[in-house]
């Protein structure tokens, strides 16, 4: 954990026809650690993800990985570099069983120099890395579990593909949209030390989030989004006791005594 | 000045070819291929009438733009509104049926120059010096009050006004209660009685020919694509602009690299501006 | 379970003996072994066959005939359903690389032997690089086109009298023996369909396939989406050029012909009453379709008529095709069981 920003957004801003979807964003990740991004919905964090892993090309603004401008690349060249992220509307090779989805990341020109996450250095035989990798996220690798269609498999699996699928890359940032959301709490309490063992990886991790109570168990620091600017960013606790951040949840008339805290 | 003439009288002909179906395409996102057909099969039942059945010349007009109308809506109510919203099926049937009516009136024996229509006015004058039909100026003024009207017509009419309700927006305009399979049904019968109103006012200014449905097509994607899905401006623009290309090449470098200008036009707007000229959707940016 | 509600539903179950041929336990035993290979072999056999059973010119020609028509179908059956991208014109496939055959024989005194392998691949490439432009985009523009390519094709050269304009390109060299000549294409047929079977099962097949089903996965999975729709196109096109090439020799005559719509819309007739997917399916298709085309012949262009119509039918009412039922007869049984 160096502490030195891996990942700069600067005054990142997009405009969707008339619709100000961002409005001058800008922040810092540290290498090594979790950033949490919260906010209440359509406050623009999926698309900050979006801009940052070139899906959406920013109105303006600059966003750097590494010192590097990454700004208005193409995604699959992001992606590359070590930026990768899963998507809020999961999307699977719904039609291949569970370990074929992870051939396809592996035959990325990325994954094919640096062998998959914990590959030597060379590609083996894609299906065994495959199966390794979703042994490492937690599919129990003596069940049939890593062999079913992946249409048939529960969500909590679902997320874990996404993540692995991220992790068949070798990534050094994985941007999360959402992978708490539709788990159950058996399923959340799973998913955590998985995270938690990302981060000892040496992986940083920005976690796109509406579960506080388990994001704040994981993060580091959190930034507050509200239409499409950044409000607040600090630890869990300074976000928490900040009166705009409740206003920006529960409105301005009547202040809740309801927050959860970390 | 004569290449401004006829630039201009080319130009609204593509337009003319091109505002049936981009209108199919702008309410209901339906890639009506089927569209150059339905001019060639409109302009083949005018002169059955004329000359099979007899009837007199306006009568027979209105006739076939009803027919023209009645058979767009056939087309879409029998076999489209099946396949509806899977982009690649749509297109497969509509070009089916294009191939059956043109390939059938082929084979019906509607081949050779003995086809035409007469003209709804003889007769020619001269325009700084340009000698030009009447028809030709009908045309250009036809097209011209075609586009005031259409314009008039989907900003001050309920059912106009509808239509661009759900080329806007069709979540939005099915919650106001506007029915998307009605919509499109109207969509077609206009785009098709917009085809035969073309071909009634283009075809006498040549033959009937089965070869003039896939030409047409072809020049409706190209302007509707370089001018850009849902924008009248565009579609316009974009006519204007083939339509000189067009003549320009006739002029310096001959006549049978047209449709190559065409062809051209279409990979050039791919490769440099896929959503066209004016183009209102993100073509590629999807909601991620 | 509900209690007896006096209702049943279909169930649909695989056959035992196919979840015993799974992987490597079909080496179990000979009736296992039979299962998966006795189709193939019908197949291979009675391709390789055909010549034999139906003797005289004219089929012989015919066989060929549906043998181009079969690599055309399952170069559209592999780019529509493996890597997403409907050809409408696998007219502009089978001219290119015809066109291009006949220059390298007529132009430059090549064997067939040679012209064939070399117009396959230039003319894939140029073909691929052709439809560059749409590649980035939603498969409606590749489906536009594919679709004006060959029409426009054949009247450039038409109109500027290039290539041989209306007569064509005449004076190609056949093959060398009459035996290669019947049998070339129905070998080529035998490998491409078992070679794309293979292919589309391998790591880059899957590629393919998720560039089909899903393609902004891939690209976050650090992969150019356009480079292997490229490459896709480029095996495609290929296939069809070879077709092409392989179509002029057969006749020794290139003209503008050989855009006709018959090759852009037969392939796709076929592969729909075949069965999309299957990859057999087509080559069945152009088994069923090219005879009775042939015996249409006389009628114009009825048997455009036709096709269209086989293509409507079976667009607009969703039909599986013939090698989707068979091969779902073939690996599952049904039952009714009480709800």
């Amino acid at each position: 954990m160096t502490g030195q920003p891996i990942l700069q957004v600067q005054e990142v801003t997009k405009t969707f026809g008339g619709i100000i979807a961002l409005n001058r964003v800008s922040f810092e990740v540290r290498e090594g650690e979790i950033l949490g991004i919260i906010g209440p919905n359509g406050s623009g964090k999926t698309t900050v993800v979006n801009c940052i892993t070139g899906f959406v090309k920013a109105s303006s603004g600059r966003v750097l990985f590494r010192g590097r401008e990454i700004t208005g690349k193409p995604p699959h060249k992001i992606a590359a570099l070590g930026v990768t992220r899963t998507f809020q509307i999961m999307r699977p090779y719904y039609s291949l069983p569970a370990y074929k989805n992870l051939v396809i990341p592996l035959f990325s020109p990325r994954a094919r120099r640096t062998g998959g996450w914990r590959g030597g250095g060379r590609m083996g035989d894609r299906n065994t890395v495959g199966i390794d990798i979703l042994e490492e996220i937690g599919f129990e690798r003596d069940s049939y579990v890593p062999y079913k269609v992946t249409s048939t498999l529960p969500t909590g699996y679902l997320k874990r593909l996404e993540l692995a699928r991220c992790l068949a890359l070798k990534p050094e940032l994985i941007i999360c949209d959402e992978v708490f959301s539709g788990l159950s709490m058996s399923e959340i309490a799973s998913m955590v030390p998985l995270i938690e063992r990302l981060q000892m990886d040496g992986i940083t991790l920005i976690m796109i989030e509406h579960r506080l109570r388990e994001l704040f168990q994981v993060a580091d620091r959190v930034m507050v989004l509200n239409f499409g600017q950044k409000l607040v960013e600090g630890s869990a606790a300074e976000v928490m006791a900040d009166p705009r951040v409740r206003e920006a949840y529960f409105g301005s008339e009547e202040v809740e005594e309801v927050m959860v805290h970390a | 000045m004569d290449i401004l003439i006829y630039g201009t009288i080319n130009s609204v002909t593509l337009a003319l070819y091109a505002l049936g179906f981009a209108l199919v395409y702008g309410v209901s996102r339906l890639p009506n291929f089927a569209h150059g057909a339905i001019y060639v099969l409109s302009g083949f039942i005018a002169w059955s009438a004329v000359n099979t059945f007899g009837l007199n010349y306006p009568v027979s007009i209105v006739l076939t733009m009803v027919v023209t109308a009645l058979i767009g809506s056939a087309i879409y109510l029998l076999f489209l509104i099946r396949v509806r919203g899977m982009a690649i099926s749509e297109i497969i049937a509509s070009y089916a049926i294009a191939l059956a009516i043109l390939e059938g009136l082929r084979w019906g024996g509607f081949k050779g120059m003995t086809y035409t229509l007469p003209p709804f006015v003889s007769g020619s004058t001269s325009i700084a010096g340009v000698s030009v039909d009447y028809q030709r100026l009908l045309v250009v003024a036809v097209g011209a009050a075609l586009v005031g009207f259409l314009w008039v017509f989907t900003h001050h009419t309920r059912i106009g006004l509808a239509l661009r309700g759900m080329a806007q927006d069709e979540r939005a305009a099915l919650m106001l209660g506007i029915d998307s399979d009605v919509m499109a049904v109207v969509a077609m019968a206009l785009g098709s009685m917009l085809a035969s109103l073309a071909a009634l006012l283009l075809l006498p200014l040549g033959n009937i020919v089965v070869e003039s449905g896939y030409n047409v097509l072809i020049l409706a994607i190209a302007v509707c694509i370089v001018g850009g899905i849902g924008s009248w401006v565009g579609a316009v623009l974009a006519a204007f602009l083939i339509g000189f290309a067009q003549i320009l090449t006739v002029v310096y470098l001959g006549a049978h690299y047209q449709m190559v200008v065409a062809l051209l036009a279409i990979i050039l707007t791919l490769i440099l501006k896929p959503s066209g000229l004016f183009g209102q959707q993100k073509e590629l940016e999807e909601r991620v | 379970m509900n209690a007896e509600s006096g209702q049943r539903r279909r169930e649909r179950i695989d056959r035992g003996i196919k979840v015993r041929t799974a992987g490597l336990y079909a080496l179990m035993s000979w009736r296992e072994l039979a299962y998966l290979i006795l189709p193939r072999l019908v197949l291979i056999v009675g391709l390789l066959g055909l010549p034999m059973a139906m003797p005289g010119m004219y089929w012989q020609r015919v066989i060929s005939i549906v043998c181009i028509y079969a690599l055309l179908a399952l170069v559209f059956d592999f780019l529509a359903h493996f890597v997403g991208l409907v050809s409408l014109g696998g007219a502009f496939f089978v001219g290119t690389g015809g066109y291009l055959s006949a220059l390298l024989n007529v132009k430059l005194g090549l064997s067939p032997l040679l012209c064939v392998p070399v117009a396959t691949l230039l003319g894939g490439a140029v073909c691929t690089l052709l439809l560059l432009p749409c590649l980035p985009l939603r498969g409606v523009y590749f489906a536009i086109v594919t679709l004006m390519y060959p029409l426009l094709l054949a009247r450039v050269i038409e109109a500027l009298n290039i290539l041989g304009g209306t007569d064509g390109i005449m004076g190609i060299d056949s093959l060398p023996s009459a035996w290669m000549e019947q049998y070339l294409v129905i070998v080529l047929v035998l490998v491409v369909l078992f070679g794309l079977r293979r292919l589309v099962n391998t790591d880059l097949g899957l590629v393919l396939r998720a560039v089909k089903d899903n393609d902004q996965a891939v690209r976050a999975s650090a992969m150019n989406v356009t480079f292997y729709k490229s490459l896709g196109v480029f095996i495609g096109a290929s296939i069809g050029c070879l077709a092409g090439a392989c179509l002029v020799h057969i006749y020794m005559w290139a003209g503008i012909s050989t855009f006709a719509l018959d090759f852009s819309v037969l392939p796709i007739a076929a592969t729909v009453i075949g069965g999309s997917g299957t990859l057999v399916g087509p080559v069945l298709g152009c088994l069923i379709l090219v005879p009775v085309s042939e015996l249409l012949r006389d009628f114009g262009t009825l048997r455009i008529v036709f096709y269209s119509l086989i293509l409507l039918g079976f667009t607009v009412f969703r039909s599986e095709g013939l090698m989707v039922f068979g091969q779902r007869k073939y690996h599952q049984f049904e039952r009714w069981k009480s709800i």
